[in-house]
């Protein structure tokens, strides 16, 4: 392999890196409180991405207004998605709030195909995010540039809600101990809803991103990259903000560079993310950057 | 021991319960001026879009046509959900409960062949519009189709790539989980070998499986083996994230591909970076092959205000050979409209003048077309090796 | 009272028979096959119930092990001259080509298999927990089904097998769900579903009181692969061909739900949710197509029946929590106290 196309493929590695990281960082985020897989996410993901789309082409939004009014909408989608399917269930075991979750997941997807048809409609994407920028013999597209950056901002904005201000002080006690954070007089649902809504904000942004790099919605687009980027989510440690983004970056990366070293194995592509995550689980249950839990008796 | 007998009670009870209370519908028989066409088709799931516009074919052909002998011609669709299961209740469903006399079906060939036994074993004749691959037909005496199958597309493909452009070497990407795109893939690559007589003729080979958005990394694999020519069979879902990632990537070479490209997002999803991509298509809007296509297009842009895709002709093409069987036969039994469209030969449908071979497959021509100014432009006609 | 109990299990055995008789004797064949789906699905459903109910291990790898028993049993009874119909892209396996098997044999071996699977995954998968649990399950399930994709000489790939013999009938889908009832049963009350039970309810408890947690969980998951191997198989022949991709998550999350409405941890839900669903599937195919209300005609609007589906399971899962049965059985006794409570209430 020649020193031009392995940049080539670490472009690539990047650019899907960034976005599976993204989109953990919304994953991570609720299981980190919740401590539930929010299968939904990736259908919420997809939700944002049509909520853009029917902006741009139906109301005509100019798109950098479209973008944020589709992540509030989307945001608002995941409240509610969290006030009907996971609060109801809150002081029940976990598999019945799983197995709501998926039902959830199901039931969003069927109504998309319903609402927005089952024929893919193709995602506006600006210009400015489609050029091609030739480094070299290397190519990449300039949304590829944007999203690392906005994936980053976002982490740093994240990290400073969680660790400066008092919401997200009261998260860190809801995800350290539910009970206990109810004693201490903090509004546990009203920070759950928080939680939710950020994580819905984030998938909405990662939706954008992911339609304006891959121009196409379907409504059964979040469901791939739903299951990748939780495993990227366990990767590095769920409900580790910072674990999410490197597990992301990880998962772009062995699924490029594999089939980059060897071709042979591309048909597999899809089985890497699920060996990755049975080997971690296995080696290190907790996530790279996890902490390890003892069980309470 | 108890329980289980319990159990089993219990259960055959309410099963007993349910059947009895869903039959209830079947009292009325269907008054007798009216012959039943059914029409399974994927409406929901991942073939929803394939199943979409057969459909609009097949209604628009009933529209046009909703008498024969003198009886009235009524649809019953169902949908299979793109799911191999439902596709074989759905079946079921038409010969069992719906009494059709015969059935129209189904986009993607394994809801075919899910179907296959069903209607071999109840003798209803069938007819697919757009199952390529050849084991829907093979072996089943009532199943028939009005295109073309893989062996034929992917030669005509070598042939052009060879001829036409020139190229001595190709770089093949399959979607690995599709019949469709496995088979035309294989055939292509037999057809080319055998053209360039060089058996390393295919530089490589790279898979992805449905449903997957981002082929970069396979791409950039092909890209450094300097093929004249990449073939690309698969679905214009993830053919389209294809074509236009690797312009992207800087690949500037020819990307031919199969019928499923043709298709409106096809155009819309890929825009500027689907610009000169060719592929082999069943039936072309510019060069009317038959009267049928013409009136075919007129009605089509009437209803729809839009251009068909082929498939759309080929639904409307599968409902006018039951159609015509039914009046050669001269009667509504299963068996004969089966032997008459078997026999079916030069028949003109929208879709070209269609005649089946022993295996019930039609032999017709092949149509390519490239895409052009966001449009899809007609290039050449590839007459059948008869 | 046990005598009496007994004569009515009896009778209840008598009358099934009778009844599957005279299924088989009136049914068109879209009602049978809607018939023997109910009993694969009983089959399938009681195999997941096993794990997710009974020891309490949330799994969502069925899929994977279905796929398994469908191709053994698929590529073990297909003729020689069937096989050479379908590989005509490339050739199959030579050790494969002219095998022909007659059914029995293959749909146990097609059990043993997919119970072998399950047996390798289950050593390094079981010891996770909850959610890692499920989705290392799905994982492996993902897997599978992309190996059987890949592996062309052995599998026949996305082009799938066609031409599998008919042998799903009445006795073979109905006698493999009254033996897997018979079993679920017979294991329940033994000392290993006893042991399974406590393993659901507290593991570490279970632990303390000397069961060997692990080595019950891989059994309950072996047991529940090769089910699950054995009702693929029954599912392959029912349609008569099989290809990778109906083995996809949806196809474990049907049988989830079928599960999850009947009571997770109930054998009779399981029988009765099995039935309930495939019928009701069916039943509300009237919603994707146009509905004549007399005065006006509604369109139908294709995937409305699914959206209804899955709005009534999620229905079930919010406000009905434990399912048709809980974690309760059926058992004479008990219909008797209903019924004489309904007397006791009586006529006003």
């Amino acid at each position: 392999m020649s020193i031009q196309i392995f940049f080539q493929h670490l472009a690539n590695a990047i650019s899907l890196g960034s976005l599976y990281a993204l989109i953990a960082i919304g994953y991570t985020m609720v299981y980190g409180i919740l401590r539930l897989i929010n299968f939904a996410h990736g259908d919420i993901f997809m939700i944002g991405a049509y909520f853009t789309f029917y902006l741009v082409t139906m109301f005509l939004m100019p798109w950098g207004v479209a973008f944020i009014v589709a992540a509030g909408l989307t945001c608002m989608f995941g409240i509610a998605v969290e006030r009907v399917a996971y609060r109801p269930l809150r002081d029940y075991p976990r598999i019945s709030v799983m197995i709501s979750a998926i039902g959830a997941s199901f039931f969003i997807e069927n109504l998309a195909i319903v609402i927005f048809g089952g024929r893919p409609k193709a995602f506006p994407v600006p210009d400015i995010f489609g050029k091609v920028i030739h480094l070299g013999t290397v190519s990449i597209v300039s949304v590829t540039f944007i999203i690392p950056i906005i994936t980053l901002i976002f982490l740093f904005i994240l990290l400073f809600i969680i660790n400066k201000t008092k919401t997200g002080m009261a998260m860190r006690a809801v995800s350290t101990d539910y009970e206990a954070a109810r004693l201490m007089a903090i509004d546990v649902n009203k920070i759950i809803s928080i939680t939710f809504g950020i994580g819905s904000f984030l998938a909405a942004v990662g939706g954008i991103m992911w339609g304006l790099k891959y121009p196409q919605l379907l409504p059964l687009m979040g469901l791939m990259p739903g299951l990748k980027c939780f495993i990227a989510a366990v990767v590095g440690g769920i409900g580790n903000i910072k674990g999410a983004v490197l597990g992301g970056f990880i998962l772009g990366l062995s699924e490029i560079m594999i089939i980059a070293f060897l071709p042979s194995l591309t048909g597999y592509r899809d089985a890497f993310a699920f060996i990755l995550l049975i080997i971690i689980l296995l080696v290190r249950p907790s996530g790279l950057l996890g902490q390890s839990q003892m069980e309470k008796v | 021991m108890k329980k289980t007998c319990t159990l089993l009670a219990c259960g055959l009870l309410i099963l007993a319960v349910f059947i009895t209370g869903c039959s209830k519908d079947e009292g009325k028989e269907a008054e007798p001026e009216v012959i039943k066409i059914g029409v399974f088709e994927p409406m929901t799931g991942a073939n929803a879009a394939g199943g979409a516009m057969e459909i609009e074919g097949v209604e628009l052909a009933n529209k046009l046509y909703p008498e024969v002998l003198g009886k009235k011609v009524e649809l019953v669709i169902v949908d299979n959900k793109s799911d191999k299961v439902e596709a074989a209740n759905a079946a079921t469903r038409l010969v069992d409960k719906d009494k059709v006399t015969a059935i129209i079906g189904s986009w993607g060939s394994s809801f075919s062949m899910a179907a296959g036994p069903i209607v071999q074993n109840s003798q209803v004749p069938t007819v697919g519009a757009s199952c390529t691959n050849p084991l829907v037909t093979k072996g089943n005496e009532y199943y028939f189709r009005v295109c073309f199958i893989d062996p034929f597309q992917g030669t005509v493909m070598a042939n052009y790539a060879y001829n036409e452009l020139g190229a001595r070497k190709t770089a093949i990407v399959q979607e690995i989980s599709n019949d469709y795109s496995v088979g035309l893939a294989k055939f292509y690559t037999d057809a080319f070998k055998a053209l360039t007589g060089d058996e390393k003729a295919i530089l490589g080979v790279a898979n992805y499986n449905t449903g997957d958005q981002d082929f970069t990394a396979q791409l950039t694999n092909l890209k450094q083996l300097n093929p004249d020519v990449i073939f690309a069979p698969g679905n214009y879902t993830e053919s389209a994230l294809l074509v236009k990632q690797a312009r992207e990537l800087g690949i500037t070479i020819p990307i031919l591909g199969g019928d499923t490209w043709e298709a409106p997002e096809f155009l819309d999803i890929g825009k500027a970076a689907v610009e000169g991509s060719v592929f082999s298509t069943f039936f072309t809007t510019e060069v009317p092959i038959t009267q049928e296509s013409e009136k075919f297009l007129e009605e089509y842009r009437k209803a729809y205000g839009k251009e068909p895709a082929s498939v759309t002709a080929l639904g409307y093409d599968a409902y006018l050979v039951i159609l015509d069987a039914i009046k050669r036969a001269g009667s509504f039994d299963r068996v004969a409209i089966r032997d008459a469209i078997a026999e079916t030969s030069d028949f003109p449908g929208a879709a070209g003048i269609i005649s089946l071979d022993e295996n019930g497959d039609a032999v017709k021509s092949a149509v390519i077309k490239q895409v052009k100014d966001g449009g899809f432009v007609y290039l050449t006609t590839v007459e059948p090796i008869k | 009272m046990k005598r009496k109990n007994s004569v009515l299990s009896f009778a209840g055995v008598v009358f099934c028979l009778l009844l599957l008789l005279l299924f088989n004797k009136t049914f068109d064949s879209y009602k049978m096959r809607i018939f023997n789906l109910c009993a694969i699905y009983i089959t399938l459903g009681l195999s997941l119930n096993l794990v997710n109910g009974f020891t309490g291990l949330f799994s969502l790898g069925h899929a994977g092990f279905m796929a398994v028993g469908a191709y053994t049993c698929a590529l073990l009874t297909l003729s020689p001259a069937n096989k050479e119909m379908n590989f005509f892209l490339q050739p199959i396996l030579p050790f494969l080509a002219n095998t022909e098997w007659p059914f029995f044999p293959a749909l146990l071996v097609s059990g043993l298999c997919a119970a072998i699977i399950g047996f390798l995954i289950a050593a390094p998968v079981l010891r996770l927990k909850d959610d890692y649990l499920a989705i290392a399950t799905l994982g492996f399930s993902e897997i599978i089904r992309v190996i059987f994709t890949n592996t062309q000489r052995l599998t026949n790939g996305a082009l799938g097998l066609k031409g599998l013999p008919n042998y799903t009938n009445v006795w073979w889908s109905w006698g493999v769900a009254a033996l897997t009832i018979v079993f679920m049963i017979r294991l329940m009350r033994g000392s290993y579903g006893k042991a399974l039970k406590s393993i659901r309810e507290d593991e570490i408890a279970a632990e303390a009181m000397g069961i060997d947690v692990f080595r019950h969980k891989v059994i309950s998951f072996t047991i529940s692969s090769f089910f699950a191997g054995i009702g693929g198989a029954l599912l392959g022949h029912l349609l008569g061909t099989i290809d990778p991709l109906m083995f996809r998550f949806l196809l474990t999350f049907n049988i989830l739900l079928i599960v999850v409405l009947g009571g997770i941890g109930s054998i009779t839900g399981t029988v009765i949710a099995a039935i309930v669903v495939t019928v009701l599937m069916e039943v509300l195919r009237v919603l994707d197509s146009s509905i004549d209300f007399g005065l006006f005609v509604m369109k139908g609007i294709p995937g409305l029946r699914m959206v209804i589906f899955s709005a009534l399971l999620m229905a079930v899962i919010l406000f009905y929590q434990r399912g048709l049965m809980g974690t309760n059985e059926f058992s004479w006794d008990s219909l008797g106290k209903r019924l004489r409570r309904i007397k006791k209430r009586g006529p006003k």
